[in-house]
């Protein structure tokens, strides 16, 4: 047990994350543009229309997608936030960091390709019901966070108190997923979830998840890229920084 | 009791109670942050009759009247309760009878719920054209083959 642990925290240092980071990006890199290639293809030509919706539904290959990793990203981010506040373990914080834009940026592909499905399919870009605005809410915690960290000047103060903040806005999170099936939503309920299954075609589902699985390498390889460059530069006065090939030339 | 120990606690405590805190807020707002009063809601007057209000529900088989002019008369409901509605616009493409509908105005003292705006509702089901056909035509064998019994 005690064993084990240690090689946990061997690769909480730094030093020994940045190589393995580096060697990981090229893979995770690899596997998103094929898969998001394999995707994109099956959602314009393999996937069939839609009976009721027709053609326009085929925007749920990434509007999910894109939502799915919005709520899981910032899960991540908290745990990661957590693991720092209680270990004081370095990487931790940067991790949540690195993870922080990458959550942003798929929390507003999330909203921006609902409004472009909601305005056809609706007749409405935006209502203010309890899943579209819970999703809103998930936008600027991420932003808060990236101001706060920002707005700090002494990093261990920033991280702490970004912390803090990541880990109070996870309840936000249930709320998001929840929100259709508590309340009266405009928003419909989960095509997809773990108790109930799929209520969708299977070539569609196939296809939904191939998008899943490139966003989840896309967001590893950029956060895991993002973290490599906030070690380089929180730990540019450790020799073994200056020892670094890529540093000396 | 090591330190990493104690903060973990706080951690937990924390979130526990932050936790108990949001669901005692969701708990109190309840039925403040439903979008929408059912048909059901309407007829047992939770619905505001003083200002404007969502109503949501299926629109109900043959049910919908176009007039000589745009105004569109249709009930919406909820199997068990039903609401005129009038609206005078343009209806989104996804409006049809049996499909789930928003639509935000006024109840009128005549019992009618006059729309300013209509929204399209739909589910959460996704198939081709095929199976939903195929889908259609299982039901309706077993619903007659309920009634030949």
């Amino acid at each position: 047990m005690s064993s084990r642990l240690i090689n946990w925290f061997k690769f909480s240092s730094p030093a020994t994350f940045y190589p393995l980071a580096g060697k990981l990006i090229p893979w995770f890199t690899g596997i998103a543009v094929v898969l998001i290639a394999i995707g994109l293809y099956m959602s314009f030509f393999v996937a069939p229309t839609d009976y009721k919706q027709g053609e326009g539904y085929r925007i749920i290959f990434v509007h999910v997608p894109t939502a799915w990793m919005s709520m899981f990203i910032y899960l991540v981010m908290a745990l990661w936030s957590g693991l720092g506040l209680v270990f004081n373990t370095r990487i931790s914080a940067m991790m949540a960091n690195a993870l922080a834009p990458t959550g942003a940026m798929f929390t507003f592909l999330a909203l921006w390709t609902g409004a472009f499905w909601g305005k056809p399919m609706w007749g409405a870009w935006w209502v203010w019901d309890a899943r579209l605005t819970s999703e809103l809410i998930l936008l600027f915690l991420y932003i808060g966070f990236m101001a706060l960290q920002g707005a700090i000047e002494d990093t261990r103060r920033a991280d702490r108190a970004g912390a803090i903040l990541a880990l109070v806005g996870v309840v936000n999170i249930p709320i998001i997923y929840y929100s259709v099936t508590w309340w009266n939503t405009l928003h419909q309920g989960a095509s997809v979830s773990v108790s109930k299954g799929s209520s969708m075609g299977e070539t569609m589902l196939v296809t939904m998840l191939i998008m899943v699985l490139g966003f989840w390498s896309y967001a590893i390889a950029v956060s895991l890229a993002r973290v490599r460059s906030l070690i380089l530069e929180r730990e540019r006065d450790s020799t073994w920084v200056s020892e670094l090939s890529e540093v000396r030339r | 009791m090591k330190a990493r120990h104690k903060r973990l606690g706080f951690l937990v405590v924390g979130l526990v109670g932050l936790g108990l805190a949001s669901w005692l807020v969701l708990n109190a707002l309840d039925s403040n942050l439903s979008y929408f009063f059912s048909p059901t809601e309407v007829s047992q007057n939770k619905a505001p009759d003083d200002h404007v209000f969502r109503l949501g529900g299926l629109v109900e088989n043959g049910s919908v009247e176009r007039g000589q002019e745009l105004t569109v008369r249709f009930v919406v409901t909820d199997n068990a309760n039903r609401v005129k509605v009038a609206y005078t616009g343009i209806l989104p493409d996804l409006f049809q009878e049996g499909q789930g509908v928003i639509a935000q105005g006024r109840l009128g003292s005549d019992g009618v719920f006059v729309a300013e705006e209509v929204l399209a509702k739909h589910d959460e089901n996704y198939m081709p054209p095929e199976v939903a056909d195929a889908l259609g035509k299982a039901h309706a064998e077993g619903v007659a083959g309920m009634n030949r019994q």
